[in-house]
C-alpha cells in the first residue's frame, strides 16, 4: 500500500515509465491503482525513431506487471518521508 | 479515487494494444474487467518490419487475456490518419521479459 499512496502523491507530475520490453514512455501521471497500473497523459515514446509503434497515442494505460522502472522528477521524492513510512511498515504498524 | 484508473473512459473508443509478445493490435474496446481482460471489436494487427511498410492483418472480434497485455493506448484518430503506415518501418517490439 505504501507505494500506491506514494504514486498517488505524484499524480500530475511528469514521469518516464520504462517497460520490460525496453520501451520507455514519458508523460504526465494521470492515475494509479492498487495493482500499480499507470495512466499517462500527453505521452511520447522516448526513442520515437526506433519505436514508432505508438505515434498516434497520446493517452495510455500501462499494466503494472510490465513496468520495470518509473523515473521520477528529482523533487518528486521526499526520501526522509519514504524512509520513515517504510520503517513503520516494516515494524508492522 | 477521484481519477479513475479503469478503462471506462476508453469504452467504444479505438485503442492500440501492445501485447507481451510484442504484437500491436488496434480495435474498438467493447469491454474489460478487473484483470484487464479486454474485448476488442473490428480489430486488426499492425505488423511492423524493417523490410516493408506496416502490414495490417484483419482479426475481427477478439478477447485478449489481461496477463498478456502490456500497454493500452487511446488512438488519436486524427493523428493516426496523418500517418503513412506504408512508409513506416521499424523493428517489431521485443517481447516482455519478466
Amino acid at each position: 500500500m505504501l507505494f500506491f499512496s506514494y504514486f498517488k502523491d505524484l499524480v500530475g507530475q511528469e514521469v518516464t515509465v520504462e517497460l520490460k520490453n525496453d520501451l520507455a514512455i514519458r508523460g504526465t501521471l494521470h492515475s494509479v491503482d492498487q495493482y500499480l497500473n499507470i495512466k499517462l497523459e500527453n505521452t511520447r515514446v522516448v526513442d520515437q525513431d526506433k519505436y514508432p509503434h505508438m505515434l498516434s497515442v497520446r493517452n495510455c494505460f500501462i499494466r503494472g506487471s510490465v513496468v520495470r522502472y518509473v523515473q521520477l522528477p528529482p523533487d518528486g521524492v521526499d526520501v526522509d518521508l519514504l524512509h520513515d513510512a517504510a520503517r513503520r511498515e516494516a515494524r508492522g504498524g | 479515487m477521484a481519477t479513475a484508473t479503469g478503462l471506462e473512459s476508453l469504452v467504444d473508443q479505438i485503442i492500440s494494444v501492445i501485447t507481451n509478445d510484442g504484437r500491436n493490435i488496434v480495435g474498438v474496446l467493447k469491454g474489460f474487467d478487473q484483470a484487464t481482460n479486454i474485448i476488442l471489436d473490428e480489430s486488426h494487427e499492425r505488423v511492423f518490419s524493417t523490410k516493408e511498410g506496416v502490414q495490417q492483418v484483419v482479426l475481427g472480434l477478439y478477447i485478449i487475456r489481461g496477463d498478456n497485455i502490456g500497454v493500452i493506448g487511446e488512438l488519436d484518430e486524427e493523428l493516426d490518419a496523418s500517418l503513412d503506415l506504408s512508409k513506416l518501418r521499424a523493428q517489431p517490439l521485443k517481447p516482455v521479459v519478466h
